[in-house]
């Protein structure tokens, strides 16, 4: 691992612990973050995948009793029959924060289902009715599945930054420190060592011209 | 828990035979034939107005891309529907996919196959 390119000084060793520190500490809060993330997506993708299941299914019967309604009257006849929609769909919407990521929260507005059916039953097979019926039915299933499909989608999505931060982080951010910090104590031993020779040589020299010129007197 | 409570539009994107059953219980039903139309009409559904858009997975197939592109917004929810001709699998995949992401490993689907 290759270390970072600083002057080996007493003041950039201190300054270099203190990321180490800092690094260390995120690091950790990351993991944490990530494992908690996990959890929660584990547990959201199970009940998307339930969900799906359900909507798929149901959602294809609906669909086929809608074809043979079809297949029975006039294509005129049904799209006349629906092209005044008893209710409109609205939905509420709001923002939740799953671990810092903000999904929406979708809840389908009451709706008064006095007539749900906005047409005559002349000229049209029961069918239509069944489908009709069997999709408003569904609408709430296929809602949250909405929601619970896009909170997966964002939760994934955030797991795999966190994962690269945490990645970043263990593989070469602290690495990294960690070889500049040795690397900055060997060099600052090593100044100290070569200082204190030089001084026990230059003792040794005084000492050495002393005695040389005691001796003759 | 909720920061800021909306009101959003529901709407439908696929073939004329999979979406006028929606139109019956209030969704905005539009078709798309191919790649420009659905783009197009995608790209006018989000401006902010719709909370979900279902697209059928026939449509869905078509424009991978612009559907990636919306998975990191909030609002609206692109989420495939299977149409009237049955599941392709493409919803099923997508949780796949995210599994696959988050996880690394498939631990989802393993268990079946």
């Amino acid at each position: 691992m290759s270390r970072l390119a600083v002057n080996p000084t007493r003041m950039e060793l201190r300054r270099l612990k203190t990321r180490l520190k800092t690094a260390t500490r995120g690091h950790k809060l990351l993991k944490d973050k990530s494992d908690e993330m996990i959890r929660q997506f584990m547990s959201f993708i199970r009940e998307n995948k339930r969900l799906r299941e359900e909507v798929e299914g149901e959602l294809a019967e609906a669909l086929r009793s809608f074809m043979l309604a079809r297949a029975v009257s006039s294509s005129q006849t049904i799209e006349q029959s629906l092209c005044m929609p008893a209710l409109k769909a609205d939905v509420r919407t709001g923002m939740k924060n799953v671990m810092g990521v903000d999904v929406p929260s979708i809840e389908i507005v009451p709706q008064k289902q006095e007539d749900l059916l906005p047409y005559t039953f002349v000229g049209t097979s029961g069918d239509l009715d069944n489908a009709i019926l069997k999709i408003s039915a569904l609408m709430e299933k296929l809602l949250r599945l909405a929601e619970v499909e896009k909170t997966c989608n964002m939760l994934a999505d955030e797991i795999e930054k966190n994962r690269r931060r945490v990645n970043a982080l263990e593989y070469v951010m602290i690495p990294q420190l960690n070889e500049t910090i040795k690397y900055i104590i060997m060099k600052l031993d090593e100044n100290e060592r070569g200082s204190l020779i030089r001084l026990m040589k230059v003792k040794s020299m005084i000492a050495e011209r002393d005695g040389a010129t005691k001796e003759p007197e | 828990m909720y920061d800021e409570v909306k009101t959003g539009r529901i709407a439908v994107i696929g073939d004329k035979d999979s979406i006028l059953a929606f139109k019956a219980v209030g969704a905005e039903v539009y078709t798309a034939a191919n790649v420009f139309e659905a783009n197009e009409r995608l790209k006018k559904l989000t401006g902010g107005e719709y909370a979900v858009v279902f697209v059928t997975e026939d449509v869905a197939a078509l424009i991978p891309d612009t559907l990636a592109k919306l998975k990191t917004r909030t609002f609206p929810a692109v989420i495939p529907i299977p149409s009237s001709k049955g599941s392709t699998g493409l919803g099923m995949s997508g949780l796949k996919a995210d599994v696959e992401k988050a996880i690394g490993a498939d631990i989802l689907f393993n268990k079946e196959d």
